[in-house]
């Protein structure tokens, strides 16, 4: 996992609560057995005037001029800012590839949905709920200002307004670790392994019908 | 101490507590499909890693396969889209590389890996069961620690038989009385959604108790359970109870003699004790509850048969109302209107939430001897699994959608999701019986409603949503026009 320690980034809304994952990655691009490539099919039902399948040029499709990711000033973004339980829905993982490969590094919202959340942290983008003045605070200042940048380090876990405005946010502390050095979950967890061991045979004494092979 | 159904599960699984707060959980059960496993198979080969115990996996195609008979007489051969034939190749193939034991298409127990998985007593009572797969909530029904995980985690349980995991809060869901004649688990959710709103279980597990939930059939218990995630929770719960255990007495993978004494000496202490202590709790009167109808873009966005669509004035604040806007015009609804004046232009009985038998019983009994009306233009029947089909067929339901004028197709997530050719055509308004109704779910521009089996076949019947007790009782005239 790529590492995330500060960011200074162009901040783009999506203007909108409950935004799911559906609406992140519609179905038909799940049909990819990749982790890559799904950065232009992300929003594909609001970004395009057509109807995105598998396989497009997406170069060639007519863009929807009235989405604002596709607006010259949110060109080049890598913060997205949206409302309430963003990430709701299904579980795919796309929607956070998707998000990667777009440039979304960071998302601010009120609040996210769990598995989102999870899965957004596992490719390194780091969600950062705040309150709900806050965020609204950030839309007002993002529609007033072209151009508007937000620094967010996550070391000290704050983001820096542009009149030098400092926000803290907080993070699990895990995963705020597992970001900072770009740790792999897997790796970390085989250090483990002989716990796991340990437990398993306890369990398997305890449960045996749990460890019957499966054969059918 | 006391402790809830959760605090059990979690108990009984914790590997390792950290002082971070995170905790090692172990997990008994891992379903996989065609969807949310490939990167994560190719993950481990390009880190070299192997499978900690292969027996806990077992995959099904579900997502992604054809509910035409014709396009499946052959295996994969005959699927017409080269891109979902890869995919289904491509789970054949991990499982065979490494040695995971895999229902194929062609097996009359090939099914929706949430039906399938109970069906065999593949999930138990008291397991902890993931799927890449969020409506993996399904199995708390049986008193099961269950919930959906990204394809990293995925990857990371077949590394390592462990997730990595915050405890959860305790959210309980009571619902009092009895349900009323027509009014069923799939009720109960789209009531607690609209109740708690689909970010109110964010964080929580979900324990639905009380005499409704006592008088739910396990089928009932799993269509309930299933939605959990609609209200933002990851996994829902029932205690164990005789309905459980009648349920998975004999079940092809359950545990027999000595081994089922022991196991349900076990299963019999998975409930909630007395005092144990709840972060939130909400009470329902069952007698209260009505069949509901979604009529938004958010399962949230829900009301009574007997109600209507909400007005922009009553809305408590701005992003509420500009959301109410975008749904109403998303919906091609007016604000105020009736519920019962919504006309489906399509009917989908199927998918992780309503295609088991009882689903089918339920919609067949309003659908019997009657036609569907004839501005519904699309109306599929999809079990959950083969032997769901297969048990359907002995009862004859089958007979009673084809003769209503209906489609009887072969097992998948189908018009759930809308990853294979069953879809809704931009603007097509459908009577479903799935879990979400987000926007572009069912196919782009499509417009879905969520309801009960019997709420769906009413609808069907009558051309517009109607209750379903007078439906059954006649009140559907307009069938018959």
């Amino acid at each position: 996992m790529r590492a995330f320690t500060r960011l200074d980034g162009l901040v783009a809304p999506m203007d909108r609560a409950n935004v799911d994952t559906d609406l992140m990655v519609p179905k038909q691009f799940l049909k990819s057995i990749k982790r890559s490539g799904f950065g232009p099919n992300l929003f594909d039902d609001l970004r395009y005037l057509d109807e995105g399948e598998p396989g497009m040029d997406h170069t060639q499709r007519p863009l929807n001029p009235d989405f604002p990711l596709n607006f010259e000033r949110y060109h080049g973004a890598s913060i997205l800012l949206t409302r309430e339980n963003f990430g709701c829905g299904s579980s795919r993982e796309h929607a956070a590839w998707a998000m990667e490969d777009f440039g979304f590094r960071c998302v601010i919202a009120p609040s996210f949905a769990d598995i989102f959340c999870s899965n957004a942290l596992k490719n390194g983008i780091l969600p950062i709920a705040l309150a709900a003045d806050q965020v609204e605070a950030l839309f007002t200042l993002l529609y007033a200002n072209e151009g508007l940048r937000l620094t967010v380090d996550l070391a000290s876990c704050s983001i820096q307004l542009p009149d030098g405005a400092l926000w803290s946010f907080s993070v699990d502390a895990f995963r705020r670790d597992c970001l900072l050095k770009g740790l792999d979950d897997i790796g970390l967890t085989l250090q483990s392994a002989e716990a796991i061991r340990q437990f398993e045979q306890q369990h398997e004494a305890r449960f045996p019908w749990l460890f019957r092979d499966i054969t059918l | 101490m006391a402790q809830t159904l959760y605090d059990k599960l979690w108990d009984a699984h914790l590997v390792e507590q950290r002082e971070d707060g995170t905790a090692l959980i172990y997990i008994d059960r891992h379903l996989l499909h065609e969807v949310t496993s490939p990167q994560a198979f190719e993950g481990l080969t390009l880190a070299q890693r192997g499978l900690w115990r292969r027996s806990a996996n077992l995959a099904v195609p579900d997502h992604n396969v054809s509910t035409l008979a014709s396009e499946r007489a052959d295996g994969l051969a005959a699927l017409p889209d080269a891109v979902s034939r890869l995919q289904l190749q491509t789970l054949d193939d991990n499982c065979a590389a490494f040695n995971v034991v895999e229902i194929p298409l062609d097996d009359i127990r090939q099914g929706i890996v949430h039906v399938m998985g109970p069906e065999q007593g593949a999930v138990l009572p008291g397991m902890t069961v993931v799927c890449g797969d969020s409506h993996t909530s399904t199995h708390g029904a049986a008193g099961a620690l269950a919930h959906g995980i990204g394809t990293s985690e995925v990857e990371h349980v077949l590394a390592t038989q462990c997730l990595i995991q915050r405890k959860m809060k305790n959210f309980r869901v009571e619902v009092t009385g009895q349900l009323a004649p027509g009014v069923t688990g799939k009720d109960i959710a789209l009531a607690v959604i609209g109740r708690i709103g689909t970010a109110g279980g964010t964080g929580y597990a979900l324990e639905f108790m009380g005499s409704a939930i006592r008088s739910l059939t396990m089928e009932g218990r799993m269509t309930l359970c299933n939605m959990a995630i609609e209200a933002g929770a990851r996994c829902g719960l029932v205690a164990v109870d005789d309905v459980t255990l009648d349920y998975f007495r004999g079940k092809p993978l359950a545990p027999e003699g000595e081994q089922w004494e022991a196991a349900e000496q076990w299963w019999r202490t998975l409930r909630s004790d007395e005092e144990a202590v709840f972060d939130s709790t909400i009470v329902l009167d069952g007698n209260e509850i009505a069949p509901h109808v979604t009529w938004g873009t958010s399962p949230e966005m829900v009301a009574s048969v007997h109600g209507e669509v909400p007005r922009l004035a009553d809305m408590p604040d701005e992003t509420a109302k500009q959301g109410l806007a975008r749904a109403l015009d998303y919906m091609g609804l007016t604000e105020g209107m009736p519920i019962q004046d919504i006309r489906p232009d399509a009917v989908f009985i199927g998918s992780c939430t309503n295609s088991r038998i009882e689903d089918l019983r339920d919609a067949a009994a309003v659908l019997n001897g009657k036609r569907i009306a004839p501005s519904v233009r699309k109306a599929l029947v999809v079990p959950g699994s083969g032997l769901v089909k297969a048990q359907a067929e002995l009862e004859g339901l089958d007979k009673i959608f084809l003769d209503a004028g209906m489609e009887w197709r072969e097992p998948g997530c189908s018009m759930c999701l809308a990853m294979n050719a069953d879809r809704l055509l931009p603007g097509e308004r459908c009577a479903s019986t799935s879990n979400r109704n987000f926007e572009g779910r069912q196919g782009s521009g499509g417009r879905t409603h969520l309801v009960s089996p019997a709420m769906a076949a009413a609808a069907a019947i009558a051309g517009h949503f109607v209750p379903v007790a007078a439906s059954a009782d006649g009140g559907g005239e307009e069938a018959l026009a």
